[in-house]
């Protein structure tokens, strides 16, 4: 499948955005931590930004961008559709939920509800995200076991990673937090490379024998249709090479969980600032990190379109 | 709405004949001419002129070469939209734009809901739907809804225009729901198969499998001649001349 950018952008930074929306609703509703000014702006203000900018940038990629409103309609079958309807549902208790927090400087009652509806709606919209690739079954790597709890990991992860790096700035880091960054970005390791064994292995039933039905022996392309790239070659026969694709998932695993592992267990033993600094790079890198494993899990996504050119 | 609708039975599409396809082209540019003047007109076309052409074609034509224990053979195979009975091109559809008619089947695009995100084209597996980057739309095969029921072209032309054009009838056109008919007695007869029938889309249109090898040569060739024997007389001694 073709890594457009736009879609590589809007899963992980709303990924990370949502990750983050629901540690703030849950933390904040809970008052594990304090209704601080400054930290519900920039708290709020990056997962909120993170999500309205994967959400644009996920309407970059549309042929008629002026009709998008168009897909809150069909949420009974679409989870297209579902998503954008969760996606924008949750900003009406995230907004509630900054609007007590920053101009009423409270984080229980109400505020605390608005919280964990937010949370709810991170995690469902998330959950609509993942379905959407988990469900199309001509692409055998999405629609896996592994592709819908990826998603969730993917958030979790990056949200912690992020929301220590938030803490860790005001100094309000804690043991716990950091505790849970390390066990969700191993959690996040072990799940790639467990996804990545699986595709490596998947023996799929879809062959060109089955797309053409001519049954037995072997199916070779004589003759394309046509002599230039058309869409569905360009769209969805993207195809990357094993030894680029081998040391894209070596830079995944750099940046994405050993180098966010290496910085979070610094981040234990150094005092403040030291410790806000490196778990910031850590967030940073984590972010660059799964933006690579994004456009991987594109890149190496292969559609059976690709059967009908023997490609 | 783009969930699916209970539907009446009648399920039309094609029948595709990949023992008798020649690989000619007709029915791709008989296609390409009707439609771009009819239901989802235009069907773009970017640079047909220039190094890298590009636009929207409802019917391609592959060919291959299939293997076997009995021999091999070029087998002409077109690919257009198959009107699934499952089409999750339909349901994964976020504006209601894709549908699929209750009527007859046919699996169609509203252009002016669509948006233009291309999922459709993600869940097709038959690669059923092109992208028009210039109207910025999906397009599809119609059967050629625009004909089928068009009371002011002759009854023999209601047919899609892939199929009128069909130089060796290999393209058949017909009721597929109704076991009775034509075409589902073709299917019947020549054991016509469902492209990919592992997902479960359940496609309409069927493919007609090239017909068995035959190890049974054909009686056509005349006896073998018998050697010219050397013979005495004038015809022996030109013989001899002419072999010297």
């Amino acid at each position: 499948m073709h890594p457009a950018f736009s879609v590589v952008f809007f899963t992980t930074a709303t990924g990370a955005g949502y990750g983050l929306l629901a540690l703030l609703g849950v933390l904040g509703g809970f008052q594990i931590i304090p209704p601080d000014l400054w930290l519900g702006f920039i708290g709020l203000g990056l997962a909120l930004g993170l999500i309205a900018a994967g959400l644009l940038s996920s309407t970059g990629h549309l042929g008629r961008p002026e009709r998008a409103w168009r897909a809150f309609s069909q949420w009974r079958s679409s989870w297209l559709s579902r998503e954008g309807v969760a996606s924008v549902i949750t900003f009406i208790p995230a907004g509630l939920f900054g609007i007590g927090w920053i101009f009423f400087g409270r984080t229980n009652g109400w505020v605390a509800i608005a919280g964990l509806l937010a949370t709810c709606g991170a995690v469902v919209t998330v959950c609509t995200t993942g379905m959407i690739y988990a469900s199309l079954k001509p692409i055998a790597q999405w629609h896996s076991r592994f592709t819908l709890p990826g998603y969730l990991i993917f958030s979790a992860m990056t949200g912690s990673v992020l929301m220590n790096a938030l803490l860790q700035g005001f100094a309000l880091g804690s043991k716990v937090l950091l505790a849970a960054c390390l066990l969700l970005t191993m959690l996040g390791w072990g799940w790639k490379l467990a996804t990545w064994r699986y595709n490596d292995r998947l023996e799929i039933a879809t062959n060109a024998n089955t797309a053409t039905g001519l049954a037995g022996g072997t199916v070779r392309s004589l003759e394309w249709p046509h002599t230039e790239e058309n869409y569905l070659l360009k769209e969805m026969g993207f195809r990357i090479a094993r030894k680029h694709s081998a040391r894209l998932r070596e830079i995944t695993q750099l940046l994405a969980f050993a180098l966010p592992v290496l910085l979070l267990v610094a981040a234990f033993a150094l005092p403040w600032p030291f410790a806000a600094v490196v778990s910031v790079i850590a967030a940073m890198a984590q972010f660059a990190g799964m933006l690579v494993e994004r456009w991987l899990f594109f890149a190496e996504a292969k559609h059976t379109i690709t059967l009908y050119y023997g490609c | 709405m783009t969930c699916l609708p209970s539907q009446s039975g009648k399920k039309l599409g094609l029948v595709i004949d990949l023992d008798t396809c020649v690989g000619c082209q007709a029915c791709v540019t008989a296609c390409k001419e009707w439609n771009t003047g009819g239901h989802m007109a235009p069907l773009t076309d970017i640079d047909p002129y220039g190094g890298h052409v590009d636009g929207v074609w409802f019917n391609r034509v592959h060919s291959y070469e299939h293997t076997t224990e009995m021999g091999g053979r070029t087998v002409n195979f077109p690919r257009s939209c198959l009107h699934c009975e499952t089409p999750a091109c339909v349901t994964v559809c976020p504006t209601g734009a894709s549908y699929k008619r209750a009527s007859d089947g046919i699996v169609l695009i509203d252009e002016d809901k669509c948006i233009g995100c291309k999922l459709c084209s993600w869940a097709c597996p038959y690669g059923a739907r092109e992208f028009d980057t210039d109207v910025g739309v999906m397009k599809k095969c119609t059967l050629c809804v625009d004909r089928i029921y068009n009371d002011n072209l002759a009854e023999e032309d209601r047919v899609p225009a892939c199929v009128a054009a069909c130089p060796t009838s290999a393209r058949h056109f017909g009721d597929l729901g109704d076991p009775l008919s034509a075409v589902s007695q073709l299917v019947a007869e020549r054991g016509g198969v469902d492209l990919m029938p592992e997902l479960g889309y359940h496609p309409t249109n069927k493919y007609l499998p090239p017909r068995a090898h035959t190890t049974r040569a054909a009686s056509v060739a005349a006896p073998a001649l018998e050697p010219v024997r050397a013979e005495g007389g004038f015809l022996g001694w030109v013989d001899r001349m002419l072999s010297n």
